[in-house]
């Protein structure tokens, strides 16, 4: 994290140049450099193993559609984290979030014609969830940025609390009548062009612009930058606290965004069924090539890394394996992504 | 005489415990390389700091051409056109070159994009590769990550980076550090056509023979106070050294404090008894020496420890 002390060995040495370059051209050691060719490599051996073993029901449009669709709720929230692990912070808070800006968004609709409700009450209850998501991202990002109190605590203060509201204002029961049937129907199971589940579009859309945001804008290289040296960042006039509270709103308002997503295509609140989310989605970031240290990752990456426990999920459902070695599957894929990407990047970096 | 680009009066700052500056002077003036010198320790990256506005002083004054100024972030001293580099560099080791050229200065493309925050990356790294250019840096790409670079590359990038946006005043904080023999020609190369462009030059080195071949002045510092002023034509490295050490005090001082170790700071209050910064010149420990208190006044005239007959008067 902290600047690279040039080391003794360059003293009075001649200029040195980049350490001389292998025969590849440049591109190709520039690809090949990038985590997401790694990852990828991954994902594609993952889709050919399944298909060789089950060329029949794989990789069906079955299969590829029902893979999308769930994934596309982690799909937002890891865009999200992915911002903030970039930014060399964490947020556990994501999946309670979750939960509270679809439990307060269900009160208003309980309130407002229940599951006759008509689109009044969907845009009215969607837009309480995602401030619900903004302000309590914001307030968390408030905390790291002034108050100096570590992400780690303080998301995990978020994750709890989140929830614990959540838990006094229902009751601990999930609500009926909670989603409006109109949401259900149309963004929950319908499809664009009777083709893309909205649900999918929805993440589709989310991943490219804030991708595009973070591969092309200053918010994006201003997040690097924090992440890669945050004295540094200050130094050159960046206001980092601000950043920050931005960058923890923006996960809170994609959690308020997923919980949209979720009601319309569940229908429920499932107040007990997102303890995981933090941990699922930081492993989807993190097997993207995202460094926990900060500064590293991309949008493309968690995209990849998001897709491969769902292949992983789907693939061993197919096969007939008891669906919990898919939990142990993963831990071993991550750690040894984060070890390889170790191993790479000691051969690369110096000092 | 002409009047001070940049002058701190009595600028104080503490760190817990350290006493880093106790009202330390300095003056830049326009269109000079002045060297800031002093053993580890003595303040210079803080007082450069306070100067580039990183660091607030606990009190004192800075003034930017006569005009008293309140440095509360970087870009105040930004917008006097002040750059620095820093002893620790201050890169963004994730990203490349071009990007830390041009941190918190990006260019955007040009239309609507650009109002959406777009970056011209392109343009970046042209600027990039011209500035890169004009100090002879050997980049091969400055597309690749700051961190895969050599230190003196880091080093380079760094000082590109302040060259490239100074109008009034840059400081450079040991620049020359990890640099080998050409490269570090190079960079004094620099600050002599920088200087010559009308820009001054603040450097801080512990280089002696390089400080009296590029400045034209140098203010010593020690134990956070300047000690003396030298004309760098008028002046040797013996002198430098003495200075900096404390042992061309005139008074000759009762030993050191004993056991104060390679703390350079002075023991409680605001009387720099003699902890010798460079713990190996048993003669060295000073005393509150006249020329450490000073006539506060005169900014261009500090009380100076050596009335040597061969340093012109300032
Ligand atoms: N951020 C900080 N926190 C605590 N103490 C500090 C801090 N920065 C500097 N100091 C202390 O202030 C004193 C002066 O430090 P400074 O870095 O200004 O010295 P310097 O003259 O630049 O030395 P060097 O030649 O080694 O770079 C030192 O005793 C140092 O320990
Ligand atoms: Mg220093």
């Amino acid at each position: 994290m902290s600047t690279h002390v040039p080391g003794e060995a360059d003293r009075a040495a001649a200029p040195a140049p980049l350490r001389p370059g292998r025969t590849l051209p440049g591109w190709v050691r520039r690809i090949a450099a990038m985590n997401e060719t790694w990852t990828f490599g991954v994902l594609v051996l993952l889709v050919a193993f399944f298909t060789a073993a089950r060329p029949d029901t794989f990789l069906t449009r079955y299969d590829i559609t029902q893979i999308a669709t769930n994934a596309a709720i982690y799909l937002v929230l890891g865009v999200g984290m992915t911002f903030v692990i970039i930014v060399a912070g964490i947020d556990l808070s994501v999946g309670s979030v979750l939960v509270l800006s679809a439990v307060l968004s269900a009160e208003y609709t309980i309130h407002h014609g229940g599951a006759g409700s008509g689109w009044g009450t969907v845009a009215v209850s969607t837009l309480i969830a995602l401030v619900t998501g903004v302000v309590w991202g914001g307030l968390q990002g408030w905390l790291v940025a002034k108050a100096k109190v570590p992400p780690l605590i303080v998301t995990l203060g978020g994750f709890g609390a989140a929830l614990g509201l959540a838990q006094i204002i229902t009751g601990g029961q999930d609500p009926t009548g909670a989603v409006s049937g109109e949401l259900q129907h149309s963004i929950g199971f319908g499809k664009l062009f009777g083709q893309i589940p909205w649900l999918v579009v929805i993440a589709f859309a989310t991943t490219v612009v804030f991708g595009l945001v973070l591969a092309f804008t200053r918010f994006g290289r201003y997040t690097y930058a924090i992440g890669s040296n945050p004295e540094a960042a200050r130094r050159v006039g960046i206001d980092v606290d601000r950043h920050l509270v931005k960058i923890y709103a923006l996960t809170g308002l994609l959690s308020g965004l997923g919980s949209v997503m979720w009601l319309a295509y569940f229908g429920t609140t499932s107040i007990a069924g997102h303890s995981s989310d933090n941990l699922k989605v930081i492993t989807a970031v993190v097997l993207g090539g995202a460094s926990l240290f900060g500064g590293r990752g991309s949008v493309l990456g968690t995209v990849i890394g998001v897709f491969i426990p769902a292949v992983l999920t789907t693939g061993l459902i197919i096969m007939d394996v008891q669906q919990y070695w898919q939990d142990v599957a993963i831990g071993i894929v991550l750690v040894a992504a984060v070890y390889l990407d170790q191993f790479r990047r000691r051969g690369r970096e110096r000092g | 005489m002409t009047e001070p680009l940049l002058e701190a009066r009595k600028v104080s700052k503490r760190y817990g415990q350290v006493h880093a500056l106790q009202g330390a002077d300095f003056t830049v003036r326009p269109g000079e390389v002045v060297a800031l010198i002093g053993d580890n320790g003595a303040g210079k990256s803080t007082l450069v700091k306070t100067l580039s506005g990183t660091v607030r002083p606990d009190s004192g004054q800075i003034l930017v051409a006569g005009v008293p100024v309140e440095l509360g972030s970087p870009l105040d001293a930004r917008r006097h056109g002040v750059e620095t580099v820093y002893q620790d560099l201050a890169l963004a080791p994730d990203l490349d070159a071009a990007a830390n050229l041009h941190l918190g200065r990006e260019l955007y493309r040009p239309g609507l994009l650009g109002r959406l925050g777009v970056l011209d990356r392109a343009a970046m790294r042209r600027s990039a590769v011209t500035a890169f250019a004009e100090l002879g840096v050997d980049l091969r790409d400055v597309g690749v990550p700051v961190a895969s670079l050599s230190g003196g590359q880091r080093q380079s990038v760094a000082v590109a980076r302040a060259v490239a946006f100074a109008n009034r005043i840059i400081f450079m904080d040991e620049p020359t550090a990890a640099l080998g023999v050409v490269q570090r020609g190079r960079v004094l190369e620099t600050i002599r056509r920088v200087r010559d462009r009308g820009v001054s030059v603040v450097l801080i080195s512990h280089n002696m023979p390089e400080v009296l071949s590029v400045a034209d002045r140098v203010e010593v510092l020690r134990l956070g106070r300047r000690v003396a002023v030298f004309e760098a034509a008028h002046t040797s490295v013996e002198e430098l050294v003495g200075a900096m050490t404390g042992a061309l005090d005139p008074v000759p001082a009762e030993p050191g404090p004993t056991g104060s170790g390679p703390a350079q700071s002075s023991r409680n209050g605001s009387d720099p008894t003699g902890s010798d910064p460079t713990g190996s010149d048993p003669t060295g420990s000073d005393p509150a020496a006249p020329g450490a208190a000073g006539q506060p006044s005169a900014p261009g005239k500090p009380a100076r420890p050596t009335p040597g007959p061969e340093d012109g008067a300032l």
